[in-house]
């Protein structure tokens, strides 16, 4: 494999503190050293990162590259090239596929799928429940075997607390990591939007906050009692954000992420029915979005995630409430990320960690960062070019983004996953 | 966005679909156009050429007697061809899209698209993806807007109270499931009304109603002290099976309209009701028939304020 040479970049790297301007080396797949020159180095590609940034791959919590299933909306083709131009180099894949990844066949379909499309790191979520029916365990030991990071029920609720609390003690039993979206079915009551104002004026249906909270209130007296390791994905309110905070001064083992375009937008920037702002959770107030940041700032939220959902024409196009929800989000993870920096909300080593370092210990997964011996997953940014978000730029299948026609600033450059240059612009 | 989507380059109305983004000038405009057809009803011949030779359809996805009937007269009186569907007995129930209705019918050189649908947003969608010659007025689009309705009803307090500056306006009932409301509370406060409550218990108040320019009572008693227009609204019997309510008749006790409750309210106050009216849930018989009934007059409005806002709709295409 070749020897990659990174020089002159700015090397961040929050778990080994570094953050200077020098090289990195990579040899057979892994990084070899940073800075010092390892004797009789002999790169076969030079990557000059003069005036761009060098930090770990990044890693996504929550993505759906709808194969198995769906493969007119996106196929791993299209979507794996959309994380590698966006530097992400390991994705979760969660597990409301069709088939749903409850069997170690869907999961062994996933990573096979993974392979030919030329990116190995994706690791599929197992659904916690059969069918995320809610009803009966899946065989969750069966399918960790079979590649699963984690187990989780993507946007199904589990109605039954009993069954929930089942699922949990059965994962903690087998060291599963259960990765949950908290959401109370029957208060969520088929919403499109949240319940505040702009519901209200529209007369669409809203989802209220504490749909979420009560189901991470809940959840949470579970893992005291199951003793489950739990990550929370996608928190949308403040509340919840108060709740972790809670939870961990209390002693539980919770980790949570935002998802990127909570940190941004509230109910106030959706644009009347226009379904590229329907999301779930969906979009809530300025005071939720502030309270994100400060979480994620103070670490209370410790990771970012895409929460990418790539939707083809017709998912999105039709009344609002009648549309898909979802927002193709990979390729303006880093721009936004960088905003967030820019608006002083955190600092670009925060940024960063939240991308590698805190995702790779949420998955005991040995990445997420430069350090002699790991996997070399690494991407190379430059902060200051500006792109549009337009046809020319984008390699998602799903166009389905409120930022459409936006010009971001930060754009990857290079992305190497293991070792291979997987992207260069 | 949607003011946008509803006027022309000149401001002129292109679409109709809900008040919002509409000025007090166009609205007032509207009333005054509307005015002037009042008349046409009484006459021997009951048409006015303003929409000859032009093609209306009527797309209704939701049942409706009244309003597809006064849509229906109303283009007849401006002399259009009307074709009325409805569409939960056509192709719909065959499964082709909203989108793919739409396109049907565009192919059949229609000009105007006038639609009822279950869905919040629908009248706005097909707004957006019609052809750009053709105008769509939204009928009732699930529990956003129904516009013309609140129009009809400005008509009918204007001829009565002349003014709004002055009047309290009291919206009583399903606030939560109401286009409707949403659309007469929008025009009242373009329109400038004193004060617009909204009576209802809180299952059937929208999270943060407040937001609409509105004040909030769970009290028929107290919120309908110095009113001077009662508006009722529908309940659904389906309210009850949601858990919404637990039955008319505690309903009617607390919310319905009496003779005796109506005296709580200025003497001269008007009683409306967009119908259809569920005699003995939200209204009893007595007053809905009563002397401060303008129910049935609402309804006759409706049909001139419907020939206005199409003959409006339809100025680029040279009516008017």
């Amino acid at each position: 494999m070749d020897q990659i040479h990174i020089k002159q970049g700015r090397i961040i790297d929050p778990v080994n503190n570094i953050n200077y301007i020098g090289s990195v080396y990579i040899a057979d797949g892994k990084i070899i050293s940073v800075t010092h020159e390892p004797a009789g180095f002999k790169p076969d590609t030079i990557i000059d990162a003069h005036s761009q940034i060098v930090c770990p791959g990044f890693i996504d919590l929550s993505t759906r590259l709808r194969q198995p299933g769906q493969s007119r909306k996106a196929t791993f083709k299209s979507e794996t090239a959309a994380a590698a131009s966006s530097g992400v180099t390991t994705m979760c894949l969660q597990p409301d596929t069709s088939p749903v990844i409850d069997t170690p066949a869907v999961a062994e379909l996933v990573k096979d799928l993974a392979e030919k499309a030329n990116y190995p790191q994706i690791h599929p979520i197992a659904a916690l429940t059969r069918n995320l029916e809610g009803t009966e365990l899946s065989a969750m030991l069966s399918l960790k075997q079979a590649g699963c990071i984690a187990v989780g029920n993507a946007n199904q609720s589990v109605k039954n607390l009993l069954i929930l609390r089942r699922a949990m003690e059965y994962a903690a039993s087998h060291d599963l990591l259960v990765m949950f979206r908290p959401n109370d079915f029957w208060l969520g009551n088929n919403g499109c939007v949240h319940e505040g104002a702009f519901a209200t004026r529209y007369g669409l249906p809203g989802i209220p906050e504490e749909a979420e909270t009560i189901a991470l209130a809940q959840c949470l007296e579970l893992v005291g009692l199951t003793g489950c390791r739990v990550h929370f994905g996608q928190l949308s309110c403040k509340r919840s954000v108060i709740k972790i905070f809670q939870a961990k001064k209390y002693g539980l083992h919770v980790s949570a992420d935002v998802a990127i375009h909570q940190l941004h937008l509230t109910e106030n920037d959706i644009i009347p029915f226009d379904s590229n702002y329907h999301v779930l959770p969906p979009l809530r107030t300025e005071a939720d979005r502030q309270y994100l940041r400060h979480g994620l700032a103070s670490g209370t939220l410790n990771s970012i995630c895409s929460d990418h959902q790539p939707h083809d024409l017709d998912a999105k196009l039709g009344a609002f409430p009648e549309t898909e929800p979802g927002v193709s989000s990979l390729e303006t993870l880093l721009p936004l990320m960088l905003k967030l920096v820019a608006d002083q909300a955190i600092t670009l080593e925060q940024g960063i960690a939240s991308l590698s370092e805190n995702p790779a210990r949420v998955l005991h997964i040995k990445s997420g960062a430069l350090t002699v011996g790991f996997a070399a997953d690494v991407c190379i940014f430059d902060p200051e070019l500006e792109w549009r978000v337009n046809s020319d730029n984008w390699q998602s299948r799903g166009v389905n983004t409120p930022f459409w026609g936006k010009t971001l600033k930060g754009r990857v450059t290079h992305t190497i996953q293991a070792g291979k240059i997987i992207h260069c612009l | 966005m949607l003011n946008n989507l509803q006027l022309n380059s000149e401001g002129k109305l292109k679409h109709f679909l809900s008040i919002e983004g509409l000025n007090k000038s166009l609205l007032t405009e509207i009333l005054d156009i509307a005015e002037s057809f009042v008349g046409i009803g009484d006459h021997q011949i009951k048409k006015v050429p303003l929409l000859r030779g032009k093609t209306i359809v009527n797309l209704f996805f939701e049942n409706s007697t009244r309003t597809r009937t006064t849509f229906e007269l109303a283009a007849k009186r401006l002399s259009a061809d009307v074709l009325s569907i409805s569409i939960s007995t056509s192709s719909t129930s065959k499964g082709e899209s909203l989108l793919d209705t739409i396109r049907n019918l565009e192919a059949m050189f229609v000009d105007m698209f006038v639609v009822r649908h279950a869905i919040s947003g629908a009248a706005h969608f097909i707004a957006q993806q019609t052809a750009p010659h053709i105008s769509v007025i939204n009928a009732g689009d699930g529990q956003h807007a129904h516009p013309t309705q609140a129009m009809l009803d400005m008509f009918t307090i204007r001829q009565i109270k002349k003014d709004f500056s002055n009047l309290r306006v009291a919206i009583i009932g399903d606030i939560l499931h109401s286009r409707v409301a949403r659309s007469q509370i929008q025009a009242l406060n373009i329109l400038g009304a004193a004060e617009i409550r909204v009576i209802a218990p809180k299952t059937l108040l929208p999270a943060h109603v407040e937001s609409l320019g509105v004040n909030v009572s769970h009290n028929l008693n107290a919120g309908l002290k110095d009113i001077d227009v009662v508006i009722m609204l529908r309940l659904q019997k389906e309210r009850m099976s949601s858990a919404l309510l637990p039955s008319e008749s505690e309903y009617f006790k607390c919310f319905g309209l009496t003779e005796e409750k109506l005296k709580i309210a200025k003497p001269d106050a008007i009683v409306m009701h967009p119908g259809p009216i569920n005699r003995g849930v939200e209204i009893h018989s007595k007053v809905a028939d009563g002397p401060q009934s303008v129910i049935l007059k609402q309804v006759s409005n409706g049909i001139a304020i419907r020939m206005a806002i199409m003959a409006m709709a339809m100025q680029k295409q040279g009516a008017m």
